[in-house]
């Protein structure tokens, strides 16, 4: 039981981060209609930045919020440079421009920082681990991770849901002439929810540095991952995101979990492993596979 | 004819009856991995190699030598493809370079079949040490499962008795699977075989912790091996089971990712900064003088390979022409390795020791890599029994 509990809250932590990566996506491709492949170098940006400044002041408070600006700003600023050329194309232009974007950014990454992946410390006052439930400690690093990301999600919601901005954003992806006749900015608009969904992937990367390895490609790392999410959760929906983020997190932990011991009560332990670690590692696209064919436009689709 | 023309005649002819003088420089050509993530173990091995032509001014084995270095990009192809041009337009006929089994097993018989001799400064795959072994094939570093041999037998030795296990599900993970357990005596408590592409591993630890072993032995190269490290710690594993690594899993560049993460962890290697013989002192005062760096274990191969290219070279009087007077000459292995004892197994891959070496702090409170005992000693591999040579 104790080991049941220790999975799902991987689980959780698991889904939080793919969270972070899909909303970004999904709020893109729903109300702009890009299809955005970069979506994970701006990830690695995030994480970058955030080790480049922890390394240079030593302060995680600092470190954070450069992170999550550089993120931000590399975003928006592709947004203005390449994206916007493209809202008019077809999809097919969009991947490859972004493709192109994500050769950019891991070169540029490697002229300056190098190819050994960096060194990223946790916070004191996040290091260690906590009691849970009788007998199980938690990394508290990784629950932050997971409060990080639960707030996130309400965080969105409100924005979206309850304010002028998050208004016109839904305005913006109905029916974009309209909202532009009525006198918005709409290009405007348009960088600044560029600049969201990159400072929620910069945000993945500068929680996910002090635990993964933060180099080159780490971003091409969880794209695909993140493209389940979003096609299960429903393209262009933020709470099919969130559901998506969580159901395949959890499946993936679970089945990486227990599907070895189930097997090996059935077969001989060498085959059992094989088997196992093969059947864990097509799960979340067995899962995807039968979603779409149940629910072609996803769980929770953005219109109707 | 002009002038010009006239001189250029006489020096030529004047060339022709001294032909010692003008010795045409032994072209060597280097196919290693300097992109991408990998791309730190080529430029060791090519550092490495350029140092020992440079300390012997600008020849090995007395013989002028020209090195040709290319970057195959982690793609088998690509290797094939330099390969090609090395030995068609070059003229090459001693190549070596090749980080990757999976680049050397496109590229070696390509070499091999067109008359060429290969030093392998890293890939020692199995399926050329065995019954596909070849009398220009030659492998300086190690055949890739006597790593994890090492690392079985180093756990055997530290008096582990319930080994957990973790690597890839690729084939150089179930190789290194194989090899481990081939070496330790007791007994496996768990397998897992985890995803290239996985970063997160907090399900692996869950059940590392679930199973309460001994030891863990895990082999993740590169990013994969950083990320599950400190993962290892954060989940509070560290303190409480050791691991045991072989040395492609922490190297001095890795060690430097991962910081507090590798404190205590043992490995077992061939080589080691530390060793006290006299060519390793001054292999690793020179390399550091030179490069500023410390050098990694693909350093001291590359060392190595060219100390042998260097020994048959000396042999030859300088000439590759006879493929196999210079197979000859390299088979004695007539160098004084970095690694210490040093000789080919009949398979001619190396017969050589291992050690035990563990993480620890130094006085300066920097992390370094300490040599603590001999694992194996002339140690051979399984598939060299296979070899008919």
């Amino acid at each position: 039981m104790p080991l049941l509990i220790e999975q799902a809250l991987n689980g959780l932590q698991l889904g939080v981060m793919l969270f972070l990566l899909a909303a970004g996506l999904t709020l893109i491709f729903g109300i702009m209609g890009v299809i955005n492949l970069a979506q994970g170098s701006l990830y690695m940006v995030g994480a970058y930045a955030m080790a480049a400044v922890a390394a240079k002041t030593g302060s995680f408070w600092l470190a954070a919020p450069a992170g999550l600006l550089a993120a931000a700003v590399a975003g928006m600023a592709m947004e203005y440079l390449v994206i916007r050329k493209l809202y008019a194309r077809d999809h097919l232009d969009q991947v490859l421009a972004t493709f192109g974007l994500i050769l950019f950014f891991n070169q540029m990454t490697t002229l300056i920082f190098g190819r050994q992946p960096l060194f990223v410390e946790i916070p004191d006052f996040l290091e260690g681990s906590v009691p849970i439930v009788a007998g199980v400690r938690y990394p508290l690093y990784r629950l932050a991770i997971i409060a990080v990301g639960l707030a996130t999600a309400v965080g969105l919601y409100v924005l979206i849901a309850r304010t002028r901005l998050g208004m016109l954003i839904r305005a913006g992806a109905t029916n974009r002439d309209m909202v532009r006749a009525l006198g918005v900015d709409i290009r405007l608009l348009y960088t600044v929810l560029f600049g969201l969904g990159a400072m929620l992937a910069g945000l993945a990367g500068v929680m996910a540095g002090p635990i993964l390895s933060v180099q080159v490609g780490m971003g091409e790392q969880v794209l695909i991952l993140t493209f389940v999410v979003v096609v299960i959760g429903g393209v262009g929906s933020i709470r099919g995101a969130f559901a998506g983020a969580m159901i395949v997190g959890i499946v993936d932990t679970v089945l990486r979990a227990f599907l070895p011991g189930l097997l090996r009560q059935v077969m001989m332990g060498p085959e059992a492993d094989a088997l196992a670690a093969g059947l864990s590692a097509m799960g979340v696209y067995l899962l995807m596979a039968i979603v779409l064919l149940v629910r072609p436009k996803g769980l929770l689709p953005a219109h109707g | 004819m002009n002038l010009k023309g006239c001189i250029s005649a006489a020096a030529l002819s004047l060339f022709a009856a001294f032909p010692a003088l003008a010795q045409q420089p032994v072209k060597i050509g280097m196919i290693t991995t300097l992109s991408g993530p990998g791309g730190y173990l080529g430029q060791d091995v090519r550092d490495a190699f350029n140092l020992a032509i440079e300390m012997e001014g600008g020849r090995l084995g007395g013989a002028p030598v020209q090195l040709l270095v290319e970057d195959d990009a982690l793609k088998p192809g690509q290797g094939k493809e330099i390969a090609e041009r090395f030995m068609k337009t070059e003229r090459v006929k001693l190549l070596t370079g090749i980080i990757f089994s999976n680049v050397a097993g496109a590229t070696v018989p390509d070499v091999l079949d067109n008359g060429g001799v290969y030093v392998s400064p890293n890939a020692g795959p199995s399926n050329f040490a065995g019954r596909e072994c070849h009398k220009n094939y030659f492998v300086v570093s190690w055949q890739n499962d006597t790593l994890h041999e090492s690392a079985g037998q180093n756990a055997t030795n530290l008096g582990f008795k319930r080994a957990f296990v973790l690597a890839p599900n690729y084939q150089a993970g179930k190789d290194a699977i194989a090899g481990f357990k081939r070496f330790f005596k007791g007994q496996v408590v768990g397998e897992i075989y985890t995803r290239l592409d996985q970063t997160d591993y907090a399900a692996e630890m869950a059940q590392i912790r679930a199973a309460n072993p001994d030891v863990v032995f895990q082999f993740h190269p590169g990013g994969l091996g950083i990320a599950f490290a400190r993962q290892y710690q954060q989940a509070g594993l560290l303190q409480n089971v050791p691991m045991v690594v072989a040395a492609p899993s922490l190297d001095s560049v890795i060690l430097k990712a991962i910081g507090d993460a590798a404190l205590g962890v043992h490995i077992s290697s061939h080589w080691n900064s530390d060793l006290p013989n006299e060519a390793n002192k001054a292999f690793v005062a020179a390399f550091q003088k030179k490069y500023g760096r410390m050098p990694t274990y693909y350093a001291a191969q590359g060392y190595d390979t060219a100390l042998a290219i260097a020994a048959a070279l000396k042999e030859t009087g300088g000439k590759v022409d006879d493929v196999n007077a210079f197979s000859a000459a390299m088979r004695k292995a007539n160098f004084q390795s970095v690694r210490g004892s040093f000789r080919f197994g009949p398979n001619q891959h190396p017969v050589h020791d291992w050690y035990s070496l563990r993480v620890e702090r130094g006085a300066d409170g920097n992390l370094g890599i300490v040599t603590k005992g001999k694992v194996l000693e002339s140690h051979s591999d399984i598939y060299a029994r296979d070899c008919k040579l």
